[in-house]
């Protein structure tokens, strides 16, 4: 589990997280809501160790996480960031090989290529797998990249808005991808997400920050509700009950 | 073509070139001719590793190609340094001085001054790699004003000792800077090698390489202390010459056309001997002593560079 307490971080005098604390559970997907700038990305930074926190602490295990080691973490714990630009030249199955990096340092196994081949498979890009990442459209790539972080096989999986330029097919994809990683393998996922209707229906737990500050998290029954979306987000919603889930209905 | 062939016809025109270079036109004074041309064989092959390395990990690390080290203000610093000996002692002193004081004066006052650079810019929070460059920018600048200041002041026949120093030139390596040079070089490569696993990493960029376990801060210092030494050794050795860096840099991740640093170092290195070589032999052959290495690389490189950019303006 991952303990994240008291955690504030500002640029200059703006607070951009402010003394937020969340519980993340094992074997879960959480997602963070929120408007745009809410500090939902900045909080996943800290919680991965990407950017130092100002305040507070996050514990992986009952250990800081500033304090493990980076190659143990690498083993533990992935993040992958919404602003991918890379910039080399390098093919789709070189990029998810890259995810083998904390075990094998840059010298493949076979056991490595095994679940580089896996992992591949699991985001359905073998066609792909020989093509250079800058010939991909961008649902392509961003789905490389999440085979990336399957490949680094850790507990924890941190992704900042995994649906990003995916259309409804492969985001479905994902999402589903995630559940199974989560219901079949154990694993701990948490996510930034926009698409509040994905998040009701594949989140265990969701937590609604507003300007830097955690303002509701729970269940989605408990969360995705007319009152607790408004305070959010400022805005009308009507939740409907389709097929069992919870769905909002905003658009017009 | 796969890496290993491309590898191969890079290494047999290093080689060639060698060969070209020892053995063209001896004229039976071997005796004579043989050590001093295999001394500037080892000058070059010395200056031109370094600033293969160097430049390709400074490119990695910024994830930009058309940077290099000489940025952070090495060439201007040589110089200056230069210009002030003239300016304090008079031109006699950095003439007559003692080689070896000189080339290990030059050296340390590099890297100390690349180390103190990077503290001071990695000390502060938002410690970024393009602020490092910007403050190098400026500072290189700097130093280019105060030598061109102090250039002015000197007496002009002065000046021509300056203006000797201010050109690369393969032309008066010593054996015995040599020897200082290679075992200084040859510490930074060995100390260089326990992190060359981690350069393919850095270059997916930072928040890849911290995500796949990888000490990013640590890493880079470490790595820019390196590109440090090969350059304040390069520089000392020949004179100014970093730009020679961005053309093989280049040319080889053009020929490779991948991330692998395991390809892109030893062809950098290859293509780096190969055309100082062939420089400096039409130097002597076709310009007899006309003109230096630093102008014909420029030249050259200025017109490939111009190339490239027309060529393919998306390569960056």
């Amino acid at each position: 589990m991952v303990d994240v307490t008291n955690v504030s971080k500002a640029y200059k005098e703006v607070k951009v997280v402010d003394d937020v604390s969340v519980h993340i559970k094992k074997g879960t997907i959480t997602s963070f809501i929120g408007a745009n700038g809410a500090g939902k990305s900045t909080l996943l930074s800290m919680v991965s160790r990407l950017i130092p926190k100002d305040e507070g602490s996050v514990l992986l295990d009952g250990e800081e996480i500033t304090s493990y080691d980076n190659k143990e973490l690498a083993k533990r714990l992935s993040v992958l960031k919404q602003s991918n630009n890379i910039k080399v030249r390098i093919t789709v199955r070189e990029l998810v090989s890259f995810g083998r990096f904390p075990y094998s340092q840059g010298k493949l196994k076979k056991e490595d290529e095994k679940l580089i081949d896996e992992a591949i498979e699991y985001m359905q890009l073998e066609d792909f797998e020989g093509r250079f990442l800058d010939e991909l459209s961008g649902g392509q790539k961003q789905r490389a990249y999440i085979a990336m972080v399957i490949a680094q096989d850790t507990e924890y999986i941190l992704l900042d808005e995994p649906l990003n330029n995916l259309d409804m097919k492969h985001s479905k994809q994902i999402m589903k991808a995630l559940r199974r990683m989560v219901d079949d393998l154990g694993k701990t996922v948490v996510i930034v997400i926009h698409d509040i209707n994905f998040a009701s229906c594949y989140s265990d737990h969701i937590v609604a920050l507003k300007d830097g500050k955690c303002v509701y998290e729970g269940h989605p029954e408990e969360m995705i509700t007319n009152n607790v979306l408004r305070e959010v987000y400022d805005m009308e919603f009507n939740v409907c009950n389709i097929d069992g889930n919870r769905i909002c209905v905003f658009f017009t | 073509m796969g890496y290993n062939k491309k590898m191969i016809i890079l290494l047999s025109l290093s080689v060639a070139s060698v060969l070209l270079f020892v053995f063209w036109d001896v004229g039976g004074e071997w005796d004579y001719v043989l050590p001093r041309r295999l001394e500037k064989v080892a000058a070059i092959t010395m200056t031109g590793a370094a600033i293969a390395t160097s430049t390709v990990i400074f490119q990695t690390i910024t994830n930009n190609r058309i940077l290099t080290p000489s940025l952070i203000g090495f060439d201007s610093l040589y110089v200056l340094l230069q210009t002030a000996i003239v300016f304090l002692f008079g031109g006699g002193t950095l003439v007559m001085m003692n080689s070896h004081f000189h080339f290990l004066l030059s050296v340390g006052l590099m890297v100390v001054f690349a180390l103190l650079l990077f503290l001071f810019i990695f000390k502060k929070e938002g410690k970024n790699i393009y602020f490092l460059l910007l403050i190098g920018i400026i500072l290189g600048t700097f130093f280019s004003s105060i030598s061109e200041f102090l250039q002015v002041l000197i007496d002009p026949n002065e000046f021509l000792v300056v203006q000797d120093k201010m050109f690369a030139s393969f032309n008066n390596a010593n054996t015995e800077l040599l020897l200082v040079g290679g075992v200084l070089l040859l510490a930074a490569t060995l100390y260089l090698f326990r992190y060359v696993k981690y350069l393919d990493v850095i270059s997916l960029g930072q928040e890849e390489a911290v995500n796949l376990g990888v000490n990013y801060d640590a890493v880079v210092k470490r790595l820019l202390g390196v590109i440090a030494v090969y350059v304040s050794v390069a520089t000392a050795l020949v004179g100014p010459i970093t730009f020679l860096g961005l053309i093989v840099a280049n040319v080889a991740h053009e020929v490779f056309r991948t991330y692998r640093h395991k390809y892109l170092i030893p062809g950098a290195i290859f293509v780096s001997i190969f055309s100082l070589l062939i420089g400096q032999w039409f130097v002597e052959h076709v310009f007899t002593f006309s003109t230096t290495i630093s102008v014909i690389v420029n030249f050259i490189g200025g017109i490939y560079f111009i190339y490239l950019l027309v060529k393919e303006n998306d390569v960056w």
